[in-house]
């Protein structure tokens, strides 16, 4: 079966080649995509920051959770979805691309991650809400998360650059 | 007018600086992502303080609670942005300055500033400025919303450069 003929099966539904073939139409999803993507990122840093202690020290960390991760999640949404859209219009060629593939691990390792901040660490917030400092496993959780996230733009980006035109 | 500034282009595309950028393959797909990144920072601090002037997130804070937390990141970033940006300019002259996105979107990146510095002006002789009354809370959503397009309306014009680029490359 193969994933190869799966993709190539999304590359031809005609939503994936009304996506290829318009001329405007994946400018504007790839905008939104890249619109997203941002608001994820920087979203995401505002609340690591905290996690770190570097920032909105005097705010408790639940309080800052609580007003930026919705931000977050429907961008997140959003993301996904165009990321999709664009996926489907030449799937097989994204599949192969060595910093796609590099993009889809870094979101799995920040999904991990994060899935370890909220199962463990985020269990006893109340012990480390007011602390302007939060113990080193929340610190170091919230470094990693920038750090993929970071990774996860300059992979993208060098998506752009290693596609040939189609 | 439009000869000149493609004659400067031609000119500019040719200098030393320029061609060390075009040719040294790693600096424009680095310094792009640079400037995507910081994009990420501004973008977010914007929302922010936009989500807070639109009374959707953090009413128990006053608007210039939000400002003071995160106009500094809009401010500095937007340096980094200018540096970066320059340097993109300088490798590609014609890609930017000739392309009617990039136009665009210096255009609004002005407008975005303005704005910017509309929030931020009031709160210096009164940090209550876009609290105290419900006429200028009103006018705070407008002004939000107005810099909320702004700043989407540029990363849009910034991806469409590749999009309605002459150069030809």
């Amino acid at each position: 079966m193969g994933l190869d003929s799966i993709f190539q099966w999304l590359y031809e539904t005609p939503l994936g080649t009304a996506i290829r073939e318009n001329g405007v139409l994946f400018p504007w999803i790839e905008s939104t995509h890249v619109l997203c993507i941002t608001t994820v990122v920087g979203s995401i840093a505002i609340v690591d920051l905290r996690l770190i202690g570097l920032v909105w020290k005097r705010r408790r960390v639940s309080v800052v959770i609580s007003e930026v991760l919705p931000v977050t999640w429907i961008a997140f949404v959003f993301a996904a979805t165009t990321g999709f859209l664009l996926f489907s219009s030449n799937a097989v060629k994204y599949s192969h691309n060595h910093f796609f593939q590099a993009k889809m691990s870094l979101l799995v390792v920040a999904f991990i991650n994060m899935l370890i901040f909220h199962g463990i660490h985020h269990r006893n917030i109340a012990q480390w809400d007011d602390a302007p400092k939060p113990p080193t496993p929340i610190r170091l959780a919230g470094g990693v998360s920038i750090l993929v996230w970071i990774a996860v733009i300059a992979s993208a980006r060098w998506i752009g650059f290693t596609m040939s035109a189609f | 007018m439009a000869a000149s500034l493609h004659a400067f282009c031609q000119w500019l595309g040719e200098t030393p600086l320029s061609l060390t950028i075009q040719n040294v393959s790693w600096i424009i797909p680095t310094v792009q992502s640079i400037h995507i990144i910081c994009v990420s920072i501004l973008f977010s601090s914007a929302l922010m303080i936009d989500l807070r002037m639109l009374n959707l997130i953090g009413r128990s804070q006053a608007v210039a609670a939000y400002a003071a937390r995160f106009m500094p990141w809009i401010w500095y970033t937007l340096i980094i942005l200018l540096l970066s940006g320059a340097t993109l300019i300088i490798g590609e002259p014609t890609r930017s300055l000739e392309n009617p996105s990039f136009q665009l979107k210096m255009v609004l990146l002005l407008a975005a500033m303005t704005m910017t510095a509309v929030i931020q002006r009031p709160l210096a002789g009164n940090t209550a400025y876009w609290d105290e009354i419900s006429r200028r809370k009103a006018l705070a959503k407008v002004v939000a919303a107005v810099s909320l397009c702004l700043w989407v309306g540029i990363i849009f014009a910034g991806r469409w450069i590749a999009y309605t680029n002459t150069a030809g490359d």
